[in-house]
């Protein structure tokens, strides 16, 4: 159980609201540069879970964090920006989470941020005048910019049309080349197989499957359900 | 119907010829509203957002309060601040009734729950779409409420209009505690008033259209300001 | 920080620097002033406006008047926010000077009241006597407004009824209206709903909205309305301005201040007439 090179790792944990238990007895571990797909049908608990990772939700059972506390972040399927330019957005986040690097070091990841998604050009518009596929990118370099050991995605194409979509996943396939961890949840089984290290599959609040991408998608008769899943029997479709 | 002709061309006039007695109570009036707008904002504004931001005790009570005092009568907030201010109450050393200083207190006291009210909705609105993610950067719970403040800033320009809109309106107070003295705390309602009383209803109907105009024109620039960066007319989503 | 923020900060500092700036002269403003609690009716005659600028250039002293009605005006002498008293009810006044709030009450000049009412005069009240237009107007329907606000209008209303040996409210007519307000929204009513009503004279000089109203009856002793005016006791208000105050009232009682309340004039007619104890 105690994995010693994982980043994050949950053991037996539970998150119930309101006598509804969102996640059951889910035991995971997140090892350095592993680009992990939390996929399952719809209500399995696949939010919950990254949150519980992240450490921001109430939970029975264990969650240990790797000594030295590295960053992490999370970014959501609908991003919340201020209305203020696209610079500023990440001004204002970098100065909220990190007050103690000094102006110029916070200037110079907000640069780099912007540079690394693309959106260089676009800095000093209005952050909502954006597109949804610029929007999200720029979600990603105010997350990328705090220089997150792990960065947790919650569904962040769900909203996105196709070409928008192809953006911001060679975005996440960039960071993942430079070794950034990620955890993403999706309902979109393409985007798991193209991008993933490893899938997990969730259903009902419990962690059903826990295999590398390849495996879980060899259809080797594992798990009933999660064959009904990839099949499109479930409610969730193969992109 | 004779009444509104002549008041519409006693407005023209006044305003063509910019009479200085008219100009001097007309920017009396805004002085006196607008920093009692200003004061009561800076108040108003904290008070809002750490009402939306903040959970405790008595907060519902503390709530229910403040949409009471929406209610408060001009009148009622005049009499009791000229209780104070009176030379035999409370503050009677300070020596400001029957002045533009009083007239400001008045004001600020009637305005400020409005808001109060109005900022407390707004900001709880912006932090039930983005509160969460805010959070998540590691800001406080006030500080979260004053980001949406500025995040929303067309909106709280709205409700300061609002506010201002009542400040200058009103009669009751700025009458009992300014004293409607000539050259000194009349201001353009209580001239409207004392034209009214006089009998010279065209004029009091005129004075009437000519602070309208005013505020129109104010509004108007307003609404010329440049949104950049961050303008509401721009968003995509 | 942000362009839009910046040019949204930068109107509102424009806009409130200027405002707050014009409020204060009035608070630097200068100390020789006094404040003079006086009534509605005075006030709309017109005669301050005339008399306190020679008042001031005679003594560099500024009267801010507050113009209410005359139970308010000695209410604010009770609680010490006017320093001086320039009213017409002498019970009212000896009252307000017998509990002590001020040293004595002197008379300075006096106006009269007229008895507006339709020029066709249904209620046959035309002459220049005024109790029995009063006692005529008790036994018909006709309308009749008063004040009803314990003004000092009001109060020599009262005075002229009681003397036609009626008491009001008890023994009012069914035309009475009491409406609680000033002189000219008394005016007003008795205009547009053709009704009789009292008024001092300055008032109806200025009045515009005449409608078909016309003066029935003057002249009549009884209807002469004597002013006083009251200095406010020090000894119960320590804030109160008594010197400055006082060298109001010796103005006002002095020939110099007698002249100019003689010389003021509506439409060529004298208003008010000095009468101060020589």
């Amino acid at each position: 159980m105690a994995t010693t090179d994982a980043l994050i790792e949950i053991a037996d944990a539970s998150v119930n609201f309101g006598g509804v238990a969102a996640v059951q007895g889910a035991s995971l571990a997140i090892r350095r540069g592993e680009f992990v797909a939390v996929v399952g049908p719809n209500g399995s608990g696949k939010t919950t879970l990254l949150r519980l990772l992240h450490g921001v939700v109430a939970h029975s059972g264990l969650r240990i964090v790797q000594a030295g506390g590295e960053p992490q972040a999370m970014v959501f399927q609908r991003p919340f920006l201020l209305r203020l330019s696209a610079r500023d957005n990440l001004r204002l986040a970098l100065w909220l989470a990190a007050r103690r690097w000094p102006a110029q070091e916070r200037r110079a990841r907000i640069d780099a941020a912007l540079r690394k998604v693309g959106l260089w050009p676009l800095r000093e518009r209005a952050a909502r005048s954006l597109s949804g596929g610029e929007q999200q990118r720029l979600a990603l370099a105010r997350a990328w910019a705090l220089g997150p050991a792990v960065l947790f995605l919650d569904e962040p194409t769900a909203s996105l049309d196709p070409s928008a979509k192809k953006e911001v996943e060679s975005v996440l396939a960039a960071f993942a080349a430079e070794g950034t961890t990620l955890v993403m949840s999706t309902h979109n089984l393409g985007q798991a197989k193209r991008l993933a290290t490893r899938v997990v599959f969730m259903d009902e609040g419990r962690i059903a499957l826990d295999l590398p991408t390849a495996d879980f998608f060899a259809r080797s008769g594992r798990d009933a359900r999660a064959d009904r899943f990839l099949a499109g029997d479930l409610p969730w479709s193969l992109d | 119907m004779n009444a509104f002709a002549d008041s519409a061309a006693t407005a023209a006039g006044l305003i063509v010829h910019a009479d200085p007695v008219l100009v001097r109570t007309m920017a009396l009036s805004f002085a006196v509203s607008g920093a009692a707008c200003a004061i009561a904002a800076v108040f108003g504004l904290f008070a809002g957002a750490w009402l939306a931001a903040t959970r405790f005790r008595g907060r519902r009570v503390m709530l229910w309060a403040l949409d009471t005092m929406l209610a408060l009568p001009s009148v009622v907030v005049g009499l009791v601040v000229y209780l104070l201010l009176s030379r035999s109450g409370p503050l009677g050393s300070w020596g400001i009734l029957f002045t533009p200083v009083a007239m400001v207190i008045a004001q600020t006291i009637l305005v400020l729950p409005v808001i109060a009210a109005l900022a407390r909705q707004v900001v709880a609105g912006a932090l039930r779409d983005g509160g969460e993610q805010l959070r998540s950067f590691g800001a406080g719970p006030l500080a979260c409420a004053l980001l949406m403040l500025l995040h929303e800033r067309w909106a709280v320009l709205t409700l300061l209009l609002i506010a201002f809109g009542r400040a200058i309106a009103e009669v009751g107070a700025v009458m009992i505690v300014g004293g409607n003295i000539d050259g000194v705390t009349r201001v353009m309602t209580t001239s409207i008033a004392l034209e009214t009383s006089k009998g010279d209803l065209p004029l009091a109907l005129a004075l009437g259209v000519v602070l309208l105009a005013v505020v129109a024109l104010l509004n108007g620039l307003i609404a010329l300001l440049p949104r950049e960066a961050g303008g509401e007319r721009a968003e995509a989503s | 920080m942000v362009a839009g923020l910046s040019n949204f900060r930068r109107a509102f500092l424009a806009a409130l620097v200027p405002a707050l700036l014009s409020i204060a002269p009035e608070a630097a403003a200068q100390d020789r002033f006094i404040t003079m609690a006086s009534t509605t009716s005075t006030e709309q005659s017109g005669l301050f406006a005339y008399l306190l600028p020679a008042f001031k250039a005679a003594t560099g002293i500024d009267v801010r008047v507050v113009a209410v009605g005359t139970g308010q005006a000695l209410d604010m002498g009770r609680r010490g926010d006017a320093d001086v008293l320039f009213v017409h009810d002498r019970v009212g006044e000896e009252k307000f000077v017998a509990e002590g709030w001020g040293q004595k009450r002197t008379d300075v000049m006096f106006n009269d009241f007229v008895l507006l009412g339709p020029k066709a005069d249904p209620g046959g009240t035309r002459g220049s006597d005024i109790v029995a237009a009063l006692a005529k107007l008790a036994t018909s329907p006709l309308r009749f407004v008063s004040r009803g606000d314990k003004s000092g209008t009001h109060a020599a209303e009262l005075r002229l009824w009681q003397l036609a040996g009626i008491d009001i409210p008890a023994g009012k007519a069914a035309g009475y209206l009491a409406c609680g307000c000033g002189m000219g929204p008394a005016l007003n009513i008795a205009s547009s709903s053709n009704a009789y009503v009292l008024t001092d004279r300055g008032t109806w000089l200025s009045f515009r909205n005449r409608g078909d109203l016309a003066v029935l009856v003057e002249g009549d002793r009884r209807l002469f309305n004597q002013y006083g005016v009251i200095v406010v006791d020090p000894a119960k208000h320590p804030y109160t301005k008594t010197a400055l105050a006082q060298a109001f009232a010796d103005w006002v009682l002095s020939p110099a201040g007698q002249g100019v309340i003689a010389s003021y004039r509506i439409g060529g007619e004298q208003l008010f007439f000095p009468n101060a104890p020589k």
